[in-house]
């Protein structure tokens, strides 16, 4: 079992504009890791997925709050979306490739393929009414 | 957002931001919505040579256009895709969609 080597919080406000303030956040909390170019593009990518999700579904008012979480453990970053929204109904079809709930807003319905696809671990935990947290892993190593 | 695009006869080249996501997206497309009906634009090119960072959110408004210029015959493709926009189209079934354009 390895050890929590570092822990960050961060809470804001469900704007898209945030979008970029997470994903730097996050680069910037895991840069004592080594990580390569490629790591980082891969964490940001999916960390854009999850948070812009809280922000579009999640919420439907721009002042709520949506978490990023992360945890250091020795060489795997644990990444933590969370947002205390409308929750998911159908998790499995939320999770199948290019389906989306809002077409109308030219949604990829890519989110969750990507998230899988750019980290090793992604596990999403939903309930209607309560919210949703998405929990991503990636072990983390200069090559 | 300030937008940058050149505009030749029924041809527009519009140049993505170092970012798109989904905040960027919004607006890239609510603009070439726009552009598309006024300035009757049937061949777009997306021109990624500034591009450092995609999200899926960018996948869409490439995908949304496509979509808007296939109702008027028109086409969409994608010029000076780097390694990591490369990434994402290849992660999306992108090139499926739209060719890239021979520089």
């Amino acid at each position: 079992m390895e050890k929590k080597t570092n822990h960050m919080h961060l809470c804001f406000d469900a704007r898209t504009n945030n979008e970029s303030f997470a994903r730097m956040a996050v680069t910037a909390f895991m840069s004592e890791m080594n990580p390569t170019l490629e790591q980082i593009a891969d964490v940001k990518t999916a960390v854009s997925e999850a948070v812009t999700n809280a922000i579009v579904h999640g919420y439907t008012d721009e002042n709520r709050q949506v978490e990023v979480v992360c945890d250091q453990y020795d060489k795997k970053l644990v990444v933590m979306v969370v947002d205390h929204g409308i929750g998911i109904e159908n998790l499995e079809q939320a999770m199948q490739p290019f389906y989306t709930s809002k077409p109308e807003l030219e949604r990829s319905g890519m989110g969750f393929s990507f998230m899988e696809a750019f980290m090793d671990d992604v596990k999403v935990e939903s309930r209607l009414g309560i919210g949703t947290k998405v929990t991503m892993s990636k072990y983390i190593s200069a090559e | 957002m300030r937008h940058k695009y050149e505009i030749s006869g029924i041809q527009m080249r519009y140049h993505m931001p170092k970012e798109v996501d989904q905040h960027a997206a919004e607006e890239i497309r609510t603009f070439l919505e726009q552009m598309i009906q006024t300035a009757q634009i049937r061949k777009l090119v997306f021109d990624f040579a500034e591009t450092e960072f995609m999200d899926s959110s960018g996948i869409g408004v490439v995908i949304g256009r496509s979509r808007t210029l296939g109702y008027y015959g028109g086409k969409v493709s994608a010029a000076n895709v780097g390694e990591r926009v490369d990434k994402i189209f290849q992660a999306s079934g992108l090139y499926r969609i739209i060719e890239i354009e021979e520089a």
